[in-house]
C-alpha cells in the first residue's frame, strides 16, 4: 500500500472510531485545505456522506472568497454548516484595527469556538491540525480529552497505543478527534491532487506571492511563490525551507505564544 | 450541482480549469480531476522511536539528525536560540522538540513527539519518547506506532534504569528492530574500552529479551560524531552511521499475507442498505469469499466491498478501512472479527497474557476491568497473577496471597477472565488481534499481549471447546460452568444444632460472593418456609426434608451456582444420596464438629433448653441420634477455632476445587 494511501485509511479508520464512540459530533471547518481534506475523508469514511454537522467560526476577518467558497461548498458536499461569530466581542469593538492579535484571536476564534460548543453540547469535536504544524502540535494524540473550560492538559495526556484511543466524556467535556494529525502538509496536498478536492484559489500564486495558510485577512501573510498550480505546490514544498504557518502573525507573538493559545481552547 | 450567487465584483478568481464541475456562472472553486496514480511513487515512510534513560541524549540526537540532514526549516534555530537565551543555556538541540514551555525550562522531555524528516533515501517520522519513569506511558505511546527504535545509552553514565525498561516494553509493544546508541562518547574520551564494555554487558541483557540489535554505534549526539559522517574521533569504529543505519532498518509487511482479520468497526444502515465497516488488519478479502464471524461463527459471503469517490476494485487488502455488505441477513456487530472459515480465530472467555501496567493505582485480582481488543470491549477481571517481572532486572518478584498485584511499571504474566466471549490470536501469529488495552478508568491503564494456549479455534479440529457458553446446540453444565469459570457445586454442612453451621455457612457465601462467584446458601430456615412447609420432625419428615433440599441444590449446581447448604442432616444415609445425585467432585461434605456439650452452651436460639425440658421431640443431639460423618471431605473443630478461622480454613480446603479443569484426583 503507497504512503498516501496507507495515511488516508487510517484517518477513515478514525472517523469510523470516532463516530462509533460519541453520540454528538462536529467538525470545525475552516474552509482551508486541511479541513476541505477533512471532509472529504469523512465522506470516504462514511460512504459519501457527512454524518454531523460542520462549524465554522467565523471571525468576521475571512478573506471574501472564503465567504464564497463556504456557500459553494455546502451544496456541493450537501452539508450542515453552523455559524459561530462571537458577536458580543464585534460589540465591543475587538477587532485587529485597534487590538492585538493574540486578544483578537482568543476572543473572535477561541472563545467563539468555546461558546459555540457550550451552546451545541458536542461531545467530539474534529479538528484539521497536524503535527508538522507545530512543535505542540506535534505532541497531540488522535483522541485528546479536553476539560469543561476546553483546556488541554498537555502535561498529562493519556496514553494511546495499539489503535485504543480515551473516548470517555464526563459532563461538559469534549474530545479532539484529529484524523489528519500524521499528514504532512506536502501529503495533504499530492492528496489534494489525487482525489481532485475542491479548495479556494487563494492558495495559488499571482504576481509572486501565493498564501500558504490561511486566516483572518489582517494577519494572514502570503509567501513569495510562483506556485499557480497543484503541481508547483508539490514540487515547492519538496524544496522549501520556509514553516507553514510563517505568514500567520498570531503564532509568533510571544516564545512559546502557540502552547499558550492551544492550552486555552485554540487548534 | 448547484452554484451559489456570483460575486463579479470579487479579485479573486479560479487561476485553473475547474474540469468537469465548473458550472458556466458564479463561483467555481479549484478542483481537478481525480488522479489515482499520483503519489504512488512516494516512498514510504517509516516510523522509528528514540528511547533510552532519562539524559542519555534522545532529543539532543534527534535535533541532530534534523540538523545534519538539513531537515530544519527556516527560523527554527534562531527561534530555539532565543528560547536558550531566555533559558541561560548554551545551543540545545533538544528544544527543536521539546516545544513545551514546562519542558525548556525544566530541560525534559515530558511528552512524545513525532516529527517527519528524510534522508537521501527514504521519509521518516521520527518519535522521541521521554525518558523518565513517570512518562513511562508517553514512551509507550510513541514507540507502540514505530517499526524500529534506537535506544540510547550514555557512555559515561552506562546502562541504567530505563535502558532496560524500554528494551523490554520494545519487545512487548512488538517493535522488533533496534540499533544501540553508545552516546555521549566524549565524556568517555571517545574510549573503545568503555564502548566495548558497555555492547558486551548490554548484548548479555538483550539476548535474554529476544532481542537482537542490528548494531552498536558510538556516537556524541551533540558533537555530530557518527551520527551524518564517520568520525575521526573513532577510529576504531568502522560500522555504520546513525543514517546508514536509520536506512538500514526494515520497512516490514508481515500482515498482508497472514490469514484474513477483519474487524468490524460500525454497522451502517443508510439507503436501505446494511454494511459492515471495518479494517482488513490482516491477509485479504474478495468479493464472493465465505466469511465466518467469531465470536459466534456466524457465516455470510461477501456480496460487495463498498468505498466511495475511489476506483472499483472487488478486493480489499491489508491496512483498508472498507465497507462490506454480505448476502445473507445475519446479525453482525461492532467487535465481530470476520475470517476465511479455514482460518478462524480463537475463542475464549479466559486466557493468559503478559501485559505492561502503567497506572499508579496498582492491578489486583478481581478487580473490575474493561479490555479492548481492536474493536472488542468487554468487562473482565484478572483471576489469577503467575509471574511478575522486575523490567530492570528481570528477576521475578515473590508476592502471594492478599498482597497480590502487580505495581506501576511492572511487567506480569496473569490469567483473565472476560465477561464477553473475546475472538483474538496469540502473540506471534496476527499482532494487531493478538493485543489488548487495559482499562481501570477512563484512559489505558496497560496493556498486553495473549499468551499461547489450548484454545478453541474455529475452523480447526481439536480445539478445546468447553469454555465457549455460545457453543452449538444445549447449554449444558460444562458451558454454564466455563461462563462463571468455576464448577457448579453443593458445599453440604452437616453438624448440630449450635456447632456453627450458619454462621460459618453464612460467612462463607460473603466471601465467595465477594470474589465473583455465583453462589447461594440454602438453609434450613429457607426451604422450611416453602418448598418443605408441612414437613415436620418424624424421622421420615427429616428424609423428606433433606432429599428435598438435596434435589434443590442439585438443581442449582446444574445451573452453575456454588450451592452451600447448612442442615443438621443427622442421617449419613440421607446425606449419602444427596452425594449420589451429584457428579464426582460436585459435593463437599464438611463436618462442623463441635461437641453437644459446647453446643448446649452456646444454644443461641433456647432450643436445648426446651429439648431438654422435653417441650421439642425428637431434638438431635438430646432426643434424636445424630450420625457424624466418617469420611468427610473435610472437619471443621468449631471447638477450637473462631468461626471466622473455620471458614479460612475451608476455604484454603475449597480454592483448589473451585478451578475448573482440575485433575479429578484432588
Amino acid at each position: 500500500m503507497d504512503h498516501l494511501t496507507k495515511l488516508e485509511q487510517q484517518s477513515i479508520f478514525i472517523f469510523r472510531e470516532a463516530y462509533n464512540s460519541f453520540d454528538s459530533i462536529v467538525m470545525p471547518w475552516s474552509m482551508g485545505k486541511d479541513s476541505n481534506v477533512l471532509i472529504w475523508l469523512a465522506k470516504k469514511a462514511f460512504l459519501g456522506r457527512v454524518p454531523f454537522p460542520l462549524l465554522h467560526i467565523d471571525t468576521t476577518y475571512e478573506f471574501p472568497e472564503m465567504y464564497q467558497f463556504r456557500e459553494w461548498a455546502t451544496k456541493f458536499h450537501n452539508v450542515e454548516v453552523k455559524v459561530g461569530i462571537n458577536e458580543d466581542a464585534r460589540k465591543r469593538g475587538i477587532g485587529y484595527e485597534t487590538h492585538d492579535p493574540v486578544t483578537v484571536t482568543h476572543e473572535l476564534k477561541t472563545l467563539a469556538l468555546q461558546r459555540a460548543l457550550a451552546e451545541g453540547k458536542w461531545q467530539a469535536l474534529i479538528t484539521g491540525i497536524r503535527r508538522d504544524e507545530d512543535p505542540t502540535r506535534a505532541k497531540e494524540r488522535y483522541f485528546s480529552p479536553r476539560n469543561k473550560d476546553n483546556e488541554w492538559n498537555y502535561k498529562d495526556q493519556p496514553p494511546e497505543f495499539w489503535n485504543q484511543f480515551a473516548t470517555h466524556v464526563g459532563p461538559g467535556e469534549n474530545v479532539r478527534v484529529q484524523p489528519i494529525l500524521d499528514w504532512t502538509e506536502l501529503d495533504i496536498w499530492l492528496y489534494i491532487r489525487r482525489e481532485g478536492i475542491p479548495i479556494p484559489s487563494l492558495y495559488f500564486a499571482r504576481e509572486g506571492k501565493r498564501y500558504r495558510s490561511l486566516g483572518c485577512w489582517p494577519i494572514t501573510h502570503p509567501v513569495e511563490s510562483n506556485a499557480a498550480t497543484v503541481d508547483e505546490i508539490i514540487e515547492e514544498l519538496r524544496h522549501t525551507k520556509t514553516s507553514e504557518r510563517s505568514g500567520r502573525a498570531q503564532d509568533h507573538a510571544e516564545r512559546n505564544a502557540m502552547q499558550k493559545l492551544r492550552a486555552k481552547g485554540f487548534f | 450541482m448547484s452554484s451559489s450567487s456570483a460575486n463579479p465584483q470579487s479579485a479573486i478568481r479560479t487561476p485553473q480549469s475547474a474540469g468537469p464541475l465548473a458550472p458556466e456562472i458564479g463561483y467555481v472553486p479549484t478542483r481537478l480531476a481525480a488522479d489515482y496514480s499520483i503519489a504512488t511513487t512516494e516512498t514510504a515512510r517509516l516510523n522509528v522511536v528514540v528511547v533510552g534513560h532519562v539524559d542519555h541524549g534522545k532529543s539532543t540526537l534527534i535535533g541532530r539528525l534534523l540538523f545534519d540532514t538539513g531537515s530544519l526549516m527556516k527560523g527554527k534555530i534562531e527561534q530555539v536560540q532565543k528560547a536558550c537565551a531566555a533559558e541561560g543555556m548554551e545551543f540545545e538541540y533538544a528544544f527543536l522538540l521539546d516545544a513545551l514551555l514546562e519542558e525548556q525550562e525544566q530541560n525534559i522531555t515530558i511528552d512524545t513527539t513525532r516529527i517527519p524528516f528524510h534522508t537521501a533515501n527514504r521519509e521518516y517520522a521520527i518519535i522521541d519518547a521521554p525518558g523518565h519513569t513517570e512518562f513511562l506511558k508517553n514512551m509507550v505511546t510513541g514507540a507502540a506506532s514505530a517499526s524500529a527504535a534506537f535506544l540510547l545509552i550514555d557512555a559515561h553514565e552506562g546502562i541504567k534504569e530505563q535502558s532496560k525498561r524500554h528494551a523490554f516494553l520494545l519487545s512487548l509493544l512488538g517493535v522488533g528492530q533496534l540499533v544501540v546508541l553508545v552516546n555521549k562518547m566524549d565524556l568517555a574520551a571517545y574510549g573503545e574500552a568503555r564502548y566495548r564494555e558497555i555492547v558486551a554487558e548490554y548484548s548479555a541483557f538483550l539476548v535474554t529479551l529476544g532481542l537482537k540489535p542490528a548494531h552498536f554505534i558510538p556516537v556524541a549526539a551533540k558533537h555530530g560524531d557518527n551520527i551524518a559522517t564517520h568520525s575521526a574521533r573513532t577510529p576504531w569504529y568502522t560500522g555504520p552511521t546513525v543514517i546508514e543505519a536509520l536506512d538500514g532498518f526494515a520497512d516490514i509487511d508481515n500482515l498482508s499475507a497472514k490469514p484474513l482479520r477483519f474487524i468490524v468497526q460500525d454497522v451502517y444502515r443508510w439507503d436501505d442498505k446494511r454494511v459492515f465497516a471495518g479494517r482488513i488488519e490482516s491477509g485479504t478479502v474478495k468479493e464472493g469469499d465465505r466469511i465466518v464471524f467469531s465470536p459466534g461463527g456466524k457465516t455470510s459471503t461477501v456480496a460487495k466491498i463498498e468505498r466511495w469517490s475511489s476506483p472499483e476494485r472487488t478486493e480489499a487488502e491489508t491496512g483498508e478501512s472498507v465497507a462490506l455488505s454480505l448476502t445473507d441477513q445475519i446479525f453482525v456487530e461492532r467487535g465481530h472479527i470476520g475470517t476465511h472459515e479455514q482460518d478462524g480465530a480463537n475463542e475464549s472467555q479466559q486466557f493468559r497474557a503478559r501485559i505492561f501496567w502503567i497506572q499508579q493505582e496498582k492491578l489486583r485480582i478481581g478487580q473490575p476491568l474493561t479490555l479492548r481488543l481492536v474493536t472488542q470491549e468487554t468487562q473482565a477481571e484478572v483471576i489469577s497473577i503467575e509471574k511478575i517481572v522486575d523490567a530492570t532486572t528481570l528477576s521475578e518478584v515473590s508476592r502471594s496471597g492478599a498482597d497480590a498485584h502487580v505495581a506501576r511499571h511492572e511487567v506480569a504474566e496473569v490469567t483473565f477472565r472476560t465477561k464477553k466471549p473475546l475472538a483474538f490470536d496469540v502473540t506471534g501469529s496476527i499482532a494487531p488481534t493478538s493485543r489488548f488495552a487495559i482499562y481501570a478508568g477512563r484512559a489505558p491503564s496497560g496493556g498486553g499481549v495473549i499468551l499461547p494456549g489450548r484454545y478453541f479455534q474455529r475452523g480447526k479440529e481439536g480445539g478445546v471447546a468447553e469454555n465457549l457458553f455460545w457453543s452449538a446446540g444445549r447449554i449444558t453444565r460444562a458451558t454454564r460452568e466455563a461462563r462463571n469459570a468455576h464448577p457448579g457445586m453443593v458445599i453440604w454442612l452437616t453438624g448440630l444444632s449450635g456447632s456453627g453451621k450458619s454462621t460459618v455457612a453464612t460467612e462463607l457465601e460473603r466471601q465467595l460472593f465477594i470474589s465473583g462467584r455465583q453462589v447461594y446458601l440454602l438453609d434450613g430456615d429457607n426451604m422450611r418456609q416453602g418448598l418443605n412447609a408441612g414437613l415436620g420432625f418424624s424421622s421420615e419428615d427429616r428424609t423428606e426434608n433433606i432429599r428435598r433440599a438435596g434435589e434443590a441444590a442439585k438443581l442449582l449446581a446444574d445451573a452453575g451456582v456454588i450451592v452451600i447448604t447448612a442442615f443438621i442432616s443427622p442421617f449419613a444415609a440421607d446425606r449419602e444420596r444427596v452425594r449420589s445425585i451429584l457428579p464426582a467432585n460436585r459435593f463437599v461434605e464438611v463436618y462442623i464438629n463441635a461437641p453437644v456439650e459446647v453446643c448446649k452452651t452456646r444454644d443461641p436460639k433456647g432450643l436445648y433448653a426446651r429439648a431438654e425440658r422435653g417441650e421439642i421431640k425428637e431434638f438431635t443431639g438430646v432426643s434424636s441420634p445424630y450420625e457424624a460423618p466418617v469420611k468427610p471431605e473435610i472437619e471443621l473443630h468449631t471447638d477450637q477455632v473462631t468461626a471466622d478461622q473455620a471458614v479460612e480454613q475451608l476455604l484454603e480446603f475449597l480454592a483448589p476445587r473451585l478451578e475448573l479443569n482440575r485433575d479429578p484426583q484432588i
